[in-house]
This record gives C-alpha cells, structure tokens and sequence, in this order.
C-alpha cells in the first residue's frame, strides 16, 4: 500500500529507487531515509522486541528511535543494528529485520509475552531471580534458551570490507548541530573572527524548523536555510559538515566526531565513516531536543509514534504513517501534528489532551479545523495486536484514575507527546551539571552549576537554543546567536530573524496514564521499548529498594542498550521519584557517557588494522632472515628469528640443531635488538653507580661488566653488559624489549633526582647491528674473516673488548657469553649490518657455521642458569632471590634500590628463591607457570612456588626447568611435587640452576 | 584528554604526548633513612581534591620531565614549570591562592 501522499522537502520524486527489506522488493526516492521508505510502503511493523518479542514499529524519525534496528547490507558489508531513521536509503540497500524466529510476522519467541503475563518471570530483575535452580539446568537450558531468544542483532561473520579513517583538526569555535540554532550560533562565531566548524549529524540542515517553522524572515523555511547555509559556506572562516555527528565531548575542549562519509553510497575507495579528533577553543552545543513519549497502555503497539516524527514524515518525506490519527499530549507543540494531517488531507479523529485547560493558539486552529480536543483526556488503552486499529479515550481524574467509562475511537495511528528533553548529551560528557525546570519538566543545562573547562579554567562549552532549553523559536533564534557569539569571545548585535511562530500555552508534566482494571498496574505500559521496560518494573524496583536511579537503571535495564534511554530516562526517572515519594531533581539522571549514538567499532579503529596494526622494527638483517627460513617471534616492538627453518623442518627440530650445532661447531645470532644505551659525561660513573646495583666506576677501559639495575622498590628491572668506552663514557646493553623502559629510567632519575650530575644519555640501539658468533670455533670464523686485531684468548680475554675491523667492517668486539660458548658480540655500524652478517656466514661456510634463532637463545642460556628479565623477574624478584647476590655492591653508600633492599619483607627467609629443577622423567617437561605444592590436597592447595623457565635441554639430552621455590636454596636434592591439569602429577628435584660447565670451562678458552 | 605546556620546548601536548608520573616534590629516602619516613616516600602519595602538583614528562616530544599544577576536579592547569625546583615558583603559588583562596598551600 503506496502511503506517499505528498511532496516531501528533502525527497526527489521525480525518481526511485529500489531496495530490499527482509527479502522483499520494494521503492522509494532519493532523500528518504529507510524509515520513511519502509513508511511509504506500508511496513510499519519493522522488528520485534529484545525480551517479549513484541511487534514493534518505527515510533521516531530521528537519532532517538528505539525500535526500527536492523541489519543492513550483506557478507563482509553487514552491520547489525542500524537505526533505519538515520538510515538514508541508497540503491541497492538490503534491510532484514531481528529479534525474531522463524520470521517477523510469526515469532516463536512472543511466547515469553504470554507466559509473562501468568508469571512476571521477564520483570525487573529477572536476570536475578529467575533461572537461578536447578543450577544445571543454566548450563543446558535457560542459556541456550536466552542467547537463541534474546539480543540485538547478530555479529557480522566475515572481517569488514570498507576502510575508516581518522580525521584531526583544530578549530576556535565547533559548533555541534545544524538546526536554526547551530547556523545561528556559527553565523555570530564567524562574525567575531573565530575560525568555526559546524557539524550536523543528519545529511540536510535546518533541524527541526524546516517541518516546525513555514517561514523564517519571510522566506519559506528550506530557502531560508539554504541560503544561510550558502552565505556560511562563502565564509573563509567557516567550515561545514554535515552526516558528521558529534559522538562526544571530553577535557579541555577535545571532540569526537563522527562522520557517515559513503553509508549511504557504498562505494570502494572511499572511506565508510571517518572520525574526527578535534580539539576546538571552544564548543557551542546545539543539538536540540528529543520528545517524550506518554506512558499508556499498549503504548508499543505498531502505529504509535512521537507527534514530531509523524509531521516531519508527513513534511520532510511526504509520507502517512497512517490515515486516520488520534493525537495525546500535554502541550501545545503537538497541535502541530493535527495541523499537519489535517493539511496533508488525512483525519485526525481526536485530540486527547491531559491538561484540564486548553487555550493555546496552536489547539485553537485544530479547534477551528473541526476536529475534537479533548482536554482533562488520555489514552486508556490501545487496540490492536501488530498495528493500532483503535484506542480506548477516557476523562483522567487528577489522583491518576479514570472517571467514567472509557469512549473507544477507531484509527490506524496515535501521535503523542509527553514534552520536550534537550539533548544535554554532549555538554554532560565532560561535567556539565543540569538543574530541573519544573514549568517545562525538563533537564536543562546549568553552567552555573557547572561547565566543562578549558586547560586555563575558563568555561569552554556552551549550550544553544532547544538544547540549553529554549525551545520556542524566537528565543532559541536569539539564545544561539549570544552562545555564538560568547564562543567567539564577543557579545552579538545581530538581531535574531524574524519568526512566525503562535505563542504556546505552558505545558503540564503528565507520565502516567491510568487505565482500566488490572492494566492500571502499568503491566502494559511501556517506559523503554527498545529493553521491554514497563512502568510497572519501575514501580517493582522502588518497591525492592533500588533507589537510586543509576541501580534501577541496572536491576530494570531502563536506559540501556543502544539508544541508553533516549525517550525512556525522563519518563522511567519521573516514575521513579513518584514511587519514592521524591523529587525528579532528587533522584536525579543517570551519568551521559559518549559516544551519543553508538559509533562503528571501524571508525574507531581506523587505519590501524592489519599490517597497520602496529608498528615493527626490523633489524638491517631482517631480509636475509625471511629469505632463510627464520620463523618470527615479535619481542618487543622487533620481530627476531624464533629459528631458522630448513625445509621440512618443525620448528622443534630447527631449535635442537641450532643448539647442538652452536655447542658443537659454531652459531651466528642475530643480536641488534639488544638495547643500548651510551651514557656520556665527567659524571657517567657516579651516574652508573646509582643506577646499577653492582659498581660501575672501577670498571677499568677496554672490560665489560654485567650490571643489574633495580627499581626503589628494590626489584629486578633490567639487566645486561655494561662496557667502558673511556673515562667519562659508558656503553649499556640493556634487554632486547627494555631498551625505552631502561632510557627512560636513566632520565627520570637525571633529570628529577640527580640534575646536578654532568651526564648525556642517548638511545643507540638502532645505530649499531650486532651479531654474536658463539661455539668452540668461534675465533677460527672471525679470524677466518679477516680481523685487524688480535683476538687470542690473551690479547682478547673473557669480559674485554676492542674497537677494530672485521672484513673492512668497522666493529667493537665485546667478548661475553650468553649461551656459555666462547663468544664474541660484535656490533658494527647500523648500515654495515649485512655485510658483516654475509662476511662472517662465508668464514664460516668451512666449519659448519648455521645461524640461530632466539629460542636456542633462551635454552642455551637456561642451560647455563641465566636468567631471563621477565621470565625469571616479575616485578617481585630481588636480585637476591636470584642467587644474584654478587652483583649487589655491599661496599657503596647509595643506589637506586639499596634502601628498600633492607625492608623486612625483602629479607625474611621464607622467600622464593631461584632454584633449577630436573623432572624425574628426563623426557618430560614440566608446563611453564606449573606451581609446586607442599602435598596433594582437594583445590585450593598450598603453591610453593612456580615454574619460571623450562625447556628440553638438547646438550643435556633431558628436560630441564628453573623455579622460584620457597627456602629454594634450602631445598637443593628435595622431590617437589607439580600437580597439573586432570589429576596428573609431575615430580622434579631441586638442583643448582647451572646446569651446564659450572666452572665456564667453555667459554674461557 | 588534557592539554599542557611544556615548559622546556614551550609546545602545546595533547596529552597522549605525555606521560604522567604522579606526584611532584617527593623528597628522596635513601639509605640511612628510618623505617616511617621510608614509607612514606615509598609508598604515600597525596590524593587531593583540588589542586595537585604533578610530574609529567614530554615524552612524545621533547623527553623532558617537567612538573604541573592542576586541579583535580575541574581539570585547570595552572601553570607548569622546570622539575628541577624542590618547590614550586612564588608567582604560580599566588596565582593558585588567588584563584583557589581556600587552598591549604602546596606543602
């Protein structure tokens, strides 16, 4: 059934366009939105509701509509949850409706409506109370049955195929919202000089005036708009978005847009929404006002809808949502939707009008139209199961009951309005505090209160027209023009435009209509639509205690959920404060959190997804890596070399014979991610010496120290090999992952603690490549590559090192051992990283030299009791704890860590100590995190300890593990006892953590 | 998402640039120090509602640490200055005590 009945401003009729809903073909015009082309065709039904199933229709026009969300598009471009009022139809769209099974006309789910009414199991609070025994049956029954039944919308199932972006700009003035309000308050900003953005979420400008005002300075309203949009785009200083929402407001005037760039033409090369990181001097909030549905019963039923959103789909789209109207209200504003029909030919069959006295101009031109108002009236009840085909009118007596019986009067639609609620979303976000304005019921922004700040404390958001309240035309008009104006720091002399508009008599709050018989109890009359809340939950929730209206908001769900109570918070919170016997100010609002409409999870992402995820470091020798095998494992920001696959290698089997060739022959690692750190100045050694727990000052020229540095905490933190460049000049290595963390820490303490010392620090990691030969043929490779220095065990011994060249490489060789091997480090320029990496590969080519990777890494240092930062330190460990003790200087006055090493908790003696471990089956390894226990009990049992390292040791041929053991050290040949998952035990005995050449006969050679 | 002054490089930070440190003006514990007043530096921090002098450091820029008067409540910034002072400058002092009258004082 063709309901178009009209031109309508914003649609061309003079062309269609075609799309699907729910599979079924159907027509509309360029500029309808989905609503009102679902509208047009008659389909007023358009989902089903979260917790009843009940048939739900489209109540709104704009960003408020609870019920009309569906899933648009298909495959890898389906989003669930789309409000089909902010949905602008394009060619080609696909809509599907949800929340029901097997199909919207026929839903098995409404079932739980029916039993509802026998027993409230879906009243407030049926999360808490029913489903709760058998506490089986949860697991097979009452889940399954609620996730099958329940919901919004389903998640799409392939990865996203548009692109987002991210947008950032500055501006003096944002001005949020494209109303008369919104371009006023941008015209006066402009006027000062300020550079303004102006935003509107909706892809037409002039808000509500263009179905609200016939004329504005005697232009009829939409060319009025047009050109004053013109003259702002003609402005250098101004510029213009609209589809681009305002999503949220935070400190110090930073802004979240949200721009819907190709929702309504698809298209590849073009982003899909961009978000808008804007931080503006100052903020103008014009984003209007919302109506308040009235609470009556059967108020959910299809055809009932918000007075404001039948007229504007009367004028913006030209279409009926019906033909024959009643109207509710208890304010003059709503008279304009009788006037509406009655222009568009359409009947309006009665106005029901909850104040006693109706005298406004507005209710006296629906007078003279002939229709009849009736004031002191309501709406008892609505007729009809999937669409409105009746309603119930009744006389209201002021203690909230009928008088006399009830009228019933045939139509297909009912308008209501319960007021007006400015949308003080945005200027909530950041502070703003609201007071209540008992004459037009309704929270109002009061930046006497308070208002969001700037960085300097001056207030920097301003709210304009019928979002600050004034919501009649003229004194919005002048309202926006002062806030614009004051945004720009000046005081506005523009005199408002002149307006038509009748003068409306005061309205009366009005949130609850009675009914007959059992309904009364508010059973049936719906506060939030989109989550099923009815007044009689509201009422059952103050009756239980919840008082406070953020706990109502979670025991009832009122105001959850996508549209966070849009049209249900004022009506379900007046509820509240009426049960309780209070004040609506005194129980107050639930906090406004961005974003104001949901935002897609891609606008949030942006960019960054996939290879732009984030950001990897690469060492100079990373090709050759990929080009050979290498497995990668990220460390940090790098990806390094897990091992170096052959092919039809596993992983495990690269890692054992990367080892075993290392111990054998010789390995070649890839070791430029290792931190390092230079640290320059006449005070670099005292520097060191308080930041290292062990003394760096007598660390002669030409030696290497390792050094572990501790918080003031007196845990672990880093640790590495400290080389002396000269007098004042040090090199630090700190962990691959650490090196920002440790640079960091060195200029915290310089430059707050110690700014009295003479010391530079620089980050050079990613100046030097380095690479570690390390296995008894170690020296034969780099001798065989051509060294201009002697590096003999006598000219070159353990913990030296000396600045030569390697194969015309300019290099330092650091002789020091992580996997206790002769070994050499050698570190070169950055950009001769390669070179030296082939030069040293072909010396090497003649003794078996194979490349590995940082697993063997890991296992020849556990072989050798190494620890690891991270393995064996979690923030809790002290270098004693690690049998560490050595490299803790007994003989300084002060480092960083000294004091709290003192503490009683650092020295009692029952802490966990590193011990190594070998499982009693030498092939088994014991789980990474497996705790110990004292004895096998029933859950929760004692831990002892944990597992902090374990691997199979291939040079060892046996599984091998290192642990943080209460009284470790106590406990050396002790059988400790590792329950695992399902039942299973593993036993390992305490050893010394070296497992491997105690003596360093290996790599002292 | 605040905004300051870097007091050494003079640039405006959006704050994802810095990074915060807690409180300023801690005086250091070493050894030698009693068990009470270790604590203290240790584990106490001041926690007011109202103005708080704070340590931030310029991390995503310059890299200097730097030290910020700010208000708790309404997120004003009143002002920033070297972290190489063991308190804050006379004249940001009276600005606040001008601004805030019944503020205790910083120490």
């Amino acid at each position: 059934m063709n309901q178009r009945v009209a031109d309508g401003t914003l649609i061309d009729r003079t062309r269609e366009i075609a799309f699907e809903f729910n599979g079924t073909r159907l027509k509309g015009h360029p500029g309808d939105t989905l609503a009102s082309a679902l509208l047009a065709n008659g389909k007023r039904m358009v989902g089903r509701s979260f917790k009843y199933h009940r048939p739900r229709g489209i109540v709104a026009s704009g960003a408020e509509e609870p019920n009309a969300l569906l899933g648009i598009g298909r495959g890898p471009r389906f989003e669930p949850n789309q409000r089909a009022t902010n949905t602008e139809l394009f060619d080609g769209l696909q809509a599907q409706s949800q929340n029901h099974w097997p199909s919207l006309e026929f839903d098995v789910g409404a079932i739980n409506a029916s039993v509802a009414s026998v027993a409230p199991v879906f009243s407030a609070g049926f999360y808490y109370k029913t489903f709760m025994f058998p506490k089986i049956a949860w697991k097979h029954v009452y889940e399954p049955f609620i996730r099958q039944a329940a919901g919004l919308g389903k998640a799409p199932s392939e990865a996203d195929a548009d692109t987002y972006e991210h947008f950032h700009a500055h501006t003096d003035v944002l001005v949020i919202g494209g109303g008369i309000a919104g371009i006023l308050a941008a015209k006066s900003a402009a006027a000062e000089g300020a550079e303004v953005l102006l935003v509107e979420q909706a892809p037409h400008w002039g808000g509500r005036a263009l179905v609200d005002s016939e004329e504005i300075d005697g232009k009829p309203t939409a060319d009025w708009v047009s050109a004053e949009i013109a003259a702002l785009e003609g402005l250098p200083n101004v510029k213009l978005r609209s589809r681009c929402m305002g999503a949220g407001l935070y400190d110090h005037g930073y802004a979240m847009l949200y721009e819907r760039v190709a929702d309504h033409a698809p298209q590849a090369g073009v982003p899909r929404h961009r978000l808008w990181r804007v931080r503006a001097k100052q903020i103008v909030v014009a984003s209007g006002a919302i109506e308040r549905p009235l609470t009556f019963a059967y108020n959910d039923v299809p055809g009932v809808m918000l007075a404001s959103a039948v007229r504007d789909y009367l004028g913006l789209y030209g279409v009926a949502p019906g033909q024959s109207m009643v109207l509710a209200a208890n304010n003059d504003d709503a008279y304009r939707t009788a006037l509406a029909m009655i222009a568009a030919g359409l009947s309006v069959e009665a106005v029901v009008d909850t104040r006693r006295e109706v005298t406004g101009a507005l209710p006296q031109a629906v007078r003279e139209a002939g229709v009849r108002v009736l004031p002191g009236h309501g709406i008892a009840k609505v007729h009809g199961k999937t669409e409105v085909h009746a309603v119930e009118i009744g006389r209201l007596s002021g203690a909230g009951r009928l008088l006399g019986g009830t009228e019933k009067v045939y139509c297909d639609l009912v308008a209501m309005s319960g007021g007006w609620s400015p949308v003080v979303h945005l200027f909530s976000h950041c502070g703003g505090k609201l007071r209540w304005d008992d004459a037009a019921a309704m929270f109002r922004p009061a930046p006497e209160r308070a208002a969001p700040l700037g960085h300097d404390g001056a207030v920097n958001t301003h709210c304009a027209g019928a979002a600050n309240g004034a919501l009649q035309a003229a004194e919005c008009m002048a309202d926006a023009l002062a806030a614009g104006a004051a945004a720009a720091g000046g005081k506005s002399t523009t005199k408002p435009p002149k307006i038509d508009a009748p003068e409306e008599a005061p309205m009366e709050p009005h949130w609850f209509t009675p009914a007959a018989g059992k309904l009364n109890t508010g059973t049936k009359h719906w506060v939030d639509f989109q989550n099923d809340v009815t007044a009689a939950d509201v009422r059952l929730a103050a009756q239980e205690g919840y008082e406070s209206v953020e706990h109502t908001k979670r025991y009832t769900t009122l105001g959850m959920a996508t549209d966070q109570g849009k049209l249900s918070n004022i009506n379900g919170l007046a509820l509240l404060a009426a049960e309780l016997g209070k004040k609506i100010p005194e129980v107050g609002t639930t906090t406004f959190r961005p974003p104001y409409t949901p935002i897609s999870m891609g606008a949030i992402t942006g960019r960054n997804r996939g290879p732009l995820f984030k950001a990897i470091r690469q060492t100079r020798m990373h090709g050759w890596h990929a080009e050979h095998g290498a497995s990668f494992e990220p460390v940090g920001d790098w990806y390094r070399p897990y091992a170096f696959l052959r092919p039809g290698e596993t992983r495990a089997k690269a890692v054992t014979r990367e080892i075993l060739n290392t111990r054998e022959n010789v390995g070649l690692l890839d070791a430029s991610t290792l931190g390092k750190i230079a640290v320059k100045g006449p005070d670099a050694a005292t520097f060191l010496d308080l930041i290292y727990t062990n003394m760096m000052s007598s660390l002669k020229i030409g030696r290497c120290r390792y050094g572990l540095m501790c918080t003031e905490n007196g845990f672990l933190f880093d640790d590495g090999v400290v080389v002396r460049v000269s007098e004042d000049e040090y090199l630090l290595h700190t962990t691959s992952g650490g090196a920002d963390r440790v640079h960091g820490h060195l200029e915290e303490w310089l430059q707050t603690e110690w700014w009295d010392l003479k010391v530079h620090t620089a980050n050079v990691t990613d100046q030097w490549a380095q690479v570690a030969v390390a296995g008894p043929k170690a020296r034969t490779v780099i001798e065989a590559a051509g060294v201009d220095a002697d590096i003999s065990a006598e000219a070159l011994p353990f913990m030296s090192w000396i600045e030569t060249r390697i194969a015309g490489c300019p290099v330092r060789i650091f002789r020091i051992s992580f996997s206790g091997e002769l070994s050499y480090e050698i570190a070169t320029p950055a950009n001769y990283g390669l070179a030296l990496w082939h030069a040293l590969l072909d010396a090497g080519a003649d003794h078996s030299i194979m490349p590995y990777g940082t697993e063997a890494l890991h296992v020849m240092r556990a072989e050798k009791g190494f620890i690891m930062i991270g393995d064996e330190t979690d923030g809790t460990v002290t270098p004693q704890d690690l049998g560490l003790s050595w490299a803790v200087s007994k003989k300084k006055t002060d480092f960083i860590g000294k004091r709290a090493m003192e503490r009683p908790d650092l020295i009692r003696a029952d802490r966990k100590q590193l011990v190594g471990l070998l499982t009693e089956n030498p092939r088994e390894v014991i789980p990474d995190g497996a705790h110990a226990v004292d004895q096998i009990t029933a859950p929760p049992m004692r831990t002892i300890g944990h597992v902090t390292s374990t691997y199979f040791s291939p040079s060892l041929g046996h599984s091998i593990a290192m642990a943080l053991i209460e009284r470790g050290s106590e406990r050396m040949g002790e059988v400790l006892t590792f329950p695992l998952e399902g039942d299973k035990v593993l036993k390992a005995r305490v050893v010394d953590p070296v497992f491997l050449d105690k003596e360093g006969a290996r790599q002292n050679v | 998402m605040l905004v300051m002054t870097c007091p050494y490089c003079g640039a405006h930070c959006e704050e994802t640039e810095l990074t915060p440190g807690g409180e300023a003006h801690l005086t250091r514990f070493g050894p030698g120090s009693g068990d009470t007043e270790f604590e203290g530096y240790l584990f106490y921090r001041k926690n007011p509602k109202g103005v708080h002098f704070e340590r931030w450091r310029h991390a995503y820029g310059c890299g200097i640490w730097f030290h910020a008067a700010r208000c708790t409540v309404t997120l004003e910034v009143f002002g920033t200055y070297s972290a190489q002072l063991t308190e804050p400058p006379a004249d940001l002092v009276a600005k606040i005590k001008q601004k805030r009258p019944d503020w205790e004082g910083w120490a």
